[in-house]
């Protein structure tokens, strides 16, 4: 990785004044009769990886929606740096610094790559509808400027020969792969991917595991995963919370996950107990 | 780089609007035959250079410039709009309004062109914007009723409010396409009289076509760089997923009110040019029918591609006049009634009023629809057609063609 993402990397190593990049507290979330979260909490540090593990249907997603405001829970604090999210709209979250990709695909299927990773940088770009229509000084300026940083972003993922086509054209690894991109072209602290290797095969799940680590370790950005394949989680997650039917069951470091008999329960079912 | 066409040194020219040289060759042959129609120069496109032609290849081009307004609402932001013609009829008005003479009995305060074109695309704008927040909370096809509904408010409003309009099946007469800085009694540049540019004999006409034919151009140009930036990324990225790219960064509602901000402003710049090009419009001219020719435009043309509309607007524009031709044409073949083409052409074309015939070229006798059914029967057709087999519309076909050449002689 090279160029601009870097220079950010060093600009974000400054002195910090809060306690954790994100602290999410005690949210409740409910859809008419059915509770999707009840009452899980977690924080995420500069730089960390934390994962978010349990069953179909406990709640992962819903959580992203609630970091990302798409779904207002009837209780609880989303705090960014200290300052609470609640009742900001999704693009403002994505303005702070919280990008994402989607468990089933959500690129632009009828926009190139460059185009749609661009769109990634749609926030850190500025020039309005006049300066572009007319495409001069500032305006082109900018689409230039941004067009290296997507083209870095390319060359680390390694899509150099898909960059001109639609991406609905695309194999879906690659798709996956341009999902990252465009996450990573918002310039983002914070990164949540939403099981990034479901459905791909051994080798493409290495292929992504190799670029989460770089995104970690290299630019310094802060990832929250959501996964099933319990290989590249516990290979890779500093901290694991598991979370069952919306409730939080165990949270630390993936060894100790392993040996918790809450998560086993969960995973394996538990024998009836009699009296 | 000699040789190799497609290697670019700097994004600058991988991201230029012409950054191939056909694409250069190609606009440039394109601007040739647009200055020299008029002046007949041409072997084989002579006949553009006729007073009725040139006629139609003005209204193409304002058609063009309402049509690349509808496309980056309905093409770019995938939003799609039936109120095309009621931004349009509000950019005729305000144009009547601004630019109609001072002393008759309408509204009319009389000011230059410089003043009413613009304010015609502002007001129309505004006007979008203002009923923007409550179209824009509905998609799809609730959207389009939503936006239909403003067609009849307008219709009603346009009928009703006759010291603006003229009134229904009235009308007025709509401001001349001249230039004067203020209110001089001659104008400085007419164009609607004949005279002598450069040493040239110049129609009337053909000073039209000159002009609308530039501002096409103008906003063509605009639209493409909007098509291409940020904006316009941020619109297509709404049609194609929009709760991924409010997650983006993409604030929905203010891009939405947006598109259809800039929609409007091009549907009432195109509209105050028409009903000036037109001369005396009434008021039911502002009809659905106006914005289903420009759904027809988009979809013929291709949605979403600046190129597509376009194309679409000279193919809706000159149909009905290609159609009437070729009519014409077979009725004669039917009336010579000679050989097989003669047999054949008599089928399709009722002669007398016994005469059975799918067309009748006769005003209102006999079977068979008329030249004007027999266009919106094929518009319907169009529609229907493009839809199901290219969805991209002639853009599309382009498309295929351009890429069979790239590889030729190998099929990819």
């Amino acid at each position: 990785m090279s160029g601009k993402l870097l220079e950010r990397r060093a600009e974000r190593s400054g002195p910090k004044d809060y306690d954790h990049l994100l602290d999410v507290t005690d949210i409740h979330l409910a859809f008419k009769g059915v509770k999707a979260i009840a009452g899980v909490s977690f924080h995420v540090d500069d730089g960390e990886l934390f994962a978010i593990i349990g069953p179909n249907g406990a709640g992962k997603t819903s959580l992203f929606n609630v970091v990302n405001q798409v779904y207002e829970p009837q209780q609880g604090d989303v705090r960014w740096k200290g300052e609470s999210l609640m009742g900001l709209k999704p693009n403002e979250t994505a303005e702070r610094g919280i990008a994402r990709t989607f468990q089933n695909i959500a690129l632009f299927p009828h926009m190139t790559v460059i185009e749609n990773l661009l769109t990634g940088r749609h926030v850190r770009m500025r020039s309005s509808w006049l300066a572009g229509s007319v495409w001069l000084g500032k305006a082109k300026r900018e689409e230039i400027e941004n067009r290296e940083i997507v083209e870095d972003i390319i060359d680390f993922l390694e899509i150099e020969q898909w960059r001109k086509y639609p991406v609905g054209l695309l194999p879906y690894g690659i798709q996956k792969r341009v999902e990252l991109g465009r996450a990573l072209a918002m310039d983002p602290e914070l990164l949540m991917l939403d099981e990034p290797v479901a459905g791909m095969n051994l080798e493409e799940t290495e292929d992504m595991a190799r670029f989460i680590l770089d995104v970690q370790d290299e630019l310094g950005i802060a990832i929250i995963l959501v996964e099933h394949d319990m290989g590249l989680v516990m290979d890779i997650a500093d901290r694991i919370l598991v979370v069952d039917f919306g409730k939080p069951i165990a949270e630390g470091t993936p060894s100790s996950v392993q040996k918790n008999p809450n998560v086993v329960k969960a995973y394996l079912g538990e024998e009836v107990e009699t009296v | 780089m000699k040789g190799r066409p497609l290697l670019y040194t700097s994004y600058e020219a991988d991201q230029g609007l012409l950054n191939t040289t056909s694409k250069k060759v190609m606009l440039g042959l394109f601007l040739l035959v647009l200055v020299t129609i008029p002046f007949q120069v041409i072997p084989g496109l002579q006949f553009l250079g006729q007073a009725d032609w040139l006629r139609l290849l003005s209204t193409t081009a304002i058609f063009a410039i309402g049509a690349l307004g509808l496309n980056i609402l309905t093409g770019l932001a995938g939003q799609v709009s039936l109120g095309h013609a009621f931004f349009m009829g509000v950019g005729a008005y305000t144009a009547v309004w601004l630019g109609g003479p001072e002393d008759g009995p309408l509204l009319g305060l009389g000011l230059p062109i410089w003043i009413w074109l613009p304010a015609a695309g502002i007001v129309a704008a505004l006007i979008g914007v203002a009923v923007g927040p409550t179209a824009v909370r509905v998609r799809g096809l609730y959207l389009a009723i939503v936006t239909l509904g403003l067609v009849f408010i307008g219709d009603y409003l346009f009928r009703n409010w006759a010291s603006l309009t003229g009134g229904a099946q009235v009308g007025r007469d709509f401001p001349p396409l001249e230039f004067r800085w203020w209110k001089e009694e001659v104008p400085v540049i007419d164009f609607t009289t004949p005279s002598t540019w450069f040493g040239l004999e110049v129609s009337g006409i053909a000073k039209t076509f000159f002009l609308l034919a530039l501002l096409a151009g103008v906003y063509t140009l605009l639209a493409k760089n909007l098509q291409r930036t940020r904006v316009g990324r941020a619109f297509m990225s709404i049609r194609d997923r929009d709760i991924a790219a409010e997650i983006m960064g993409v604030n929905e509602f203010a891009y939405k009110l947006l598109a259809f901000g800039i929609s409007s402003f091009y549907a009432g710049i195109a509209g105050a040019l028409l009903a000036s090009f037109l001369t005396r419009v009434i008021p039911e001219q502002w009809n659905l029918f106006l914005s289903v020719q420009f759904i027809a435009i988009i979809l013929i043309g291709g949605a979403g591609t600046v190129t597509g509309a376009l194309l679409g607007s000279a193919f809706v524009v000159l149909l009905p006049r290609i159609v009437q031709n070729f009519t014409l044409w077979l009725q004669s073949l039917a009336l010579e009634g000679e050989g097989l083409l003669g047999a054949i052409a008599n089928v399709f074309i009722a002669t007398s009023q016994t005469d059975f015939g799918l067309i009748n070229t006769m005003a209102g006798v006999g079977p068979g629809l008329s030249v004007a059914q027999l266009n919106l029967v094929l518009y319907g057709l169009l529609i229907i057609g493009f839809l199901i087999f290219e969805p991209l519309g002639l853009f599309g076909i382009w498309l295929r063609i351009r890429n069979y050449w790239k590889g030729w002689p190998f099929t990819y």
